[in-house]
């Protein structure tokens, strides 16, 4: 094999990796990107069942309430349109309160209700999660 | 004064950027050697300048000077004098100044230090240098003053983000940049040797310690980075894929391929032109990392700046820099002569493996990343976490794995399958026992599974080059490989583990009541308020219960005053075999306290494997030195 030839074949090769990688990647990203909802989009757009989506919204005011085990919260997302009802089980944010905005990460239920397996509060402006604000922003509900 | 003496040496230095560069293109444009004289005084000149800047912005924050508006803006002067030091990187400004200087300081080392290359390609690597130099430093001064003034000078300042006073700050970005920015010089050699075309072995000599040196503290910067995350964040995860940690992973993954790629080069003189590729590249991701992580495209702990300008002027950068250094390699690189060929079954071709398959996960991490910003740009909300990174680069890391494992056992240029079948004999035992004995005895997952099996074969595999062979004559370099891949083997054990045999209990405990994690019995013992510095807070008193043995733990919830925010500060205590990591929550108005414990065996591997990595780095590089220094000694004796 010539120089030339190998050249050839290790440039052909590395093209080929990478494409293998894209493919791959794609393949992975279209069911596995988490698509970010409020509870109007799902009113509109109908349930995502079957895959980790992120929920945002406000949380409603007197919607929170604590199980007896004292660690599982139940509270209703709005966002001035729709509501959805979240459970969570586990520690909540510090910042976590009612009229608050909030990002839940989890799954829809057939029923309409949302399961979070992880919760993202609002810390201040600054720290608003880019797509809560875009959101909010839409809806005209952004009060501090 | 000391904002103003801070503000005149980045000045300074940017001019000095701009000259080392009209200088450097003089040198090689008249081919006579006193440019090259004045090329290294001024890199040398140019590099300590941004350090004098830096080392004013640390006193200014030091001194808690609030006519600053940096320091007004992220400091306190009820801060802890380590908080209000380091604070002064925990910021956009600050952490960009730190940025120019490991850059200016990095371009004045290789004009110190590098006597190998060719005096003319030399002089174009200072030169590549300070032209990067040059970009940062017009955006310092132009998008990012550090030193700008406030009047009037308000009576105290807003204090920095709770998350980040912790002892980690003053380690974890310096040690990070270091080897972020210090890639820089990898991408400063290659468009040096493009622009010189001498590209060889005595270019990839030269060139290695400055790769090897970056990637040290690179890897040791995320292996701190995901030390921190894990016992500050209390989520009891020591990864997130987030896009912060991705933009440090990726030069990392760049930088691995380059550091073998670069030893095809010097040993056999192949893989010319992937070589200068990957060194460009991996500065590139470097880049791109800072651009994701200082434009405020991202929301994060990290991301400091909002403001789109910002932005804007780093991707510019980002266009000048990548795309002049692609366009060099594509114009330049047809007449750099091919290197020599080799087998496939060969040490080059199990290099030539190992960054394919470190490429395609560095394109998969890449697309991960970048996907969701492309989607927002058409409107699309979405984010791309974990299940993506794992199902995508796992399989492909361990691949990664077991090329690793065959890799060292292949001999340069020719070797025969049917032997190197007979040499891969224990490996290949360790992992079929390892992953017959565990799914006997404590079946984990399929992945974990497969992890844990390669770990041993790894383990086992790595050690082989040593076997037969006098440890004490053994080069340095040769034990730094077998340190390195090693400790690839035990921090995949730790990932493995952690993510098999985790125990995880969350519950709300009244004090006194004894609850169950692994191999624990924790009993809550009681609340009591404390006060820190700047912050007050309540601390749990955990007593945990193991074979008679008892361990106490206090895990605590912290508010801070400046500026106010809630924070918890798990407790982790660390056994041989594991770690109890506590964190606690928040009371339920009934008496109980919410718990949340994590039982994690053999999770400390995982950072004790990175800390090999680097250490075996560091064994590499003395080893070359040591080589290189002995044979200059034979030389001049000769």
């Amino acid at each position: 094999m010539t120089a030339k030839h190998q050249r050839l074949t290790l440039a052909l090769l590395g093209v080929a990796a990478i494409v293998a990688a894209a493919l791959l990647a794609m393949s992975a990203l279209k069911d596995q990107a988490s698509f970010f909802y409020a509870p109007s989009d799902v009113r509109a757009q109908g349930l995502p069942l079957g895959r980790a989506v992120r929920l945002g919204g406000m949380v409603q005011a007197g919607s929170i309430r604590r199980a007896a085990d004292g660690v599982t919260v139940h509270f209703i997302v709005g966002d001035g349109i729709a509501t959805t009802p979240v459970t969570f089980a586990g520690i909540t944010p510090d910042l976590f309160r009612e009229r608050s905005g909030v990002v839940a990460e989890g799954r829809f239920n057939p029923d309409g209700s949302f399961t979070a397996t992880n919760l993202l509060a609002k810390h201040d402006e600054k720290y608003m999660p880019p797509e809560l604000a875009g959101k909010m922003h839409e809806t005209r509900t952004l009060k501090p | 004064m000391t904002a103003e003496v801070g503000l005149a040496a980045l000045w300074l230095a940017a001019a000095l950027a701009a000259l080392q560069v009209a200088m450097a293109a003089l040198g090689l444009a008249r081919a006579r050697p006193e440019p090259a004289v004045a090329v290294r005084a001024i890199a040398i000149v140019q590099g300590a300048l941004a350090a004098l800047a830096m080392a004013a912005l640390i006193a200014l924050f030091l001194a808690s000077d609030m006519s600053v508006r940096l320091v007004v803006e992220n400091s306190h002067s009820a801060k802890p004098w380590l908080y209000k030091f380091a604070g002064a990187w925990g910021n956009h400004e600050g952490s960009m100044l730190l940025w120019v200087t490991i850059l200016g300081l990095a371009g004045g080392a290789v004009a110190i230090l590098e006597r190998r290359l060719a005096e003319r390609t030399l002089i174009a690597t200072l030169g590549a240098q300070a032209a990067i130099a040059l970009g940062f430093y017009a955006f310092l001064l132009f998008a990012s003053n550090p030193f700008a003034r406030l009047d009037p000078a308000p009576r105290d300042g807003l204090g920095l983000n709770p998350l980040l006073q912790d002892p980690g700050l003053a380690f974890h970005p310096p040690t990070l940049y270091i080897g972020y920015v210090g890639i820089s010089v990898a991408f400063s050699f290659a468009v040096g040797a493009l622009i010189t075309r001498d590209v060889g072995p005595a270019f990839a000599r030269a060139m290695r310690p400055w790769v090897l040196g970056a990637w040290i503290f690179l890897t040791l910067g995320i292996t701190a980075g995901s030390y921190w995350a894990y016992y500050e964040l209390g989520w009891g995860g020591w990864w997130f894929w987030d896009p912060v940690e991705n933009a440090s992973l990726m030069p990392w993954l760049a930088a691995t391929a380059l550091l073998h790629s670069v030893t095809v080069l010097a040993t056999r003189d192949g893989l010319r032109a992937w070589t200068v590729m990957l060194a460009v590249v991996a500065f590139s991701m470097s880049m791109i990392g800072t651009f994701l992580v200082r434009s405020g495209i991202l929301t994060s702990v990290h991301a400091f700046a909002v403001d789109p300008e910002r932005g804007a002027f780093i991707l510019a950068l980002l266009a000048i820099y990548i795309g002049g250094a692609l366009a060099l390699f594509a114009i330049r690189i047809g007449t750099v002569r091919a290197g020599t060929t080799f087998a496939f079954v060969s040490r080059e071709g199990g290099l030539v493996i190992n960054n394919l398959l470190l490429s395609v996960i560095l394109g998969i991490v890449l697309i991960g990343t970048l996907y969701p910003l492309v989607a927002a740009s058409f409107g699309v909300q979405l984010s791309v976490g974990p299940p993506f990174f794992n199902k995508a680069a796992g399989p492909i890391a361990l691949a990664l794995v077991v090329s690793m494992a065959v890799g060292p056992l292949l001999r340069w240029r020719r070797d025969d399958a049917a032997t190197l079948l007979d040499r891969l004999i224990w490996p290949i035992a360790a992992t079929g026992f390892a992953g017959a004995a565990l799914f006997v005895l404590a079946p984990p997952g399929l992945f974990p599974l497969l992890g844990l099996s390669l770990a041993a074969g790894l383990a086992v595999a790595s050690i082989l080059p040593l076997v037969g062979r006098n440890p004490w004559r053994t080069p340095l370099f040769t034990w730094g490989m077998v340190v390195a891949h090693f400790g690839i083997a035990v921090s995949l054990a730790g990932m493995a583990c952690d993510s098999a045999y985790t125990a995880e209990t969350l519950t709300a405990a009244r004090v006194g009541q004894p609850v169950r994690v692994g191999p624990f019995v924790v009993r809550l013992d009681g609340i009591k308020p404390v006060i820190g510095d700047n912050w007050s807070g309540l601390e749990a008193r955990l007593t945990a219960t193991r074979d008679e043995a008892t361990i106490v733990l206090r895990p605590q919830s912290r508010i801070f005053t400046d500026p106010v925010t809630t924070t918890s500060e798990s407790a982790i205590a660390t056994a041989w075999d594991g770690q109890l990591y506590t964190v606690l929550g928040q009371p339920d108005g009934q008496g109980r306290w919410q718990l949340r414990l994590w039982w994690k065996p053999f999770v400390t591997l995982i950072w004790l494997g990175g800390a090999l990595i680097a250490l075996g780095g560091a064994l590499s590089l003395v080893g070359r030195w040591r080589r290189e220094r002995r044979a200059a000694a034979r030389e001049a004796y000769a």
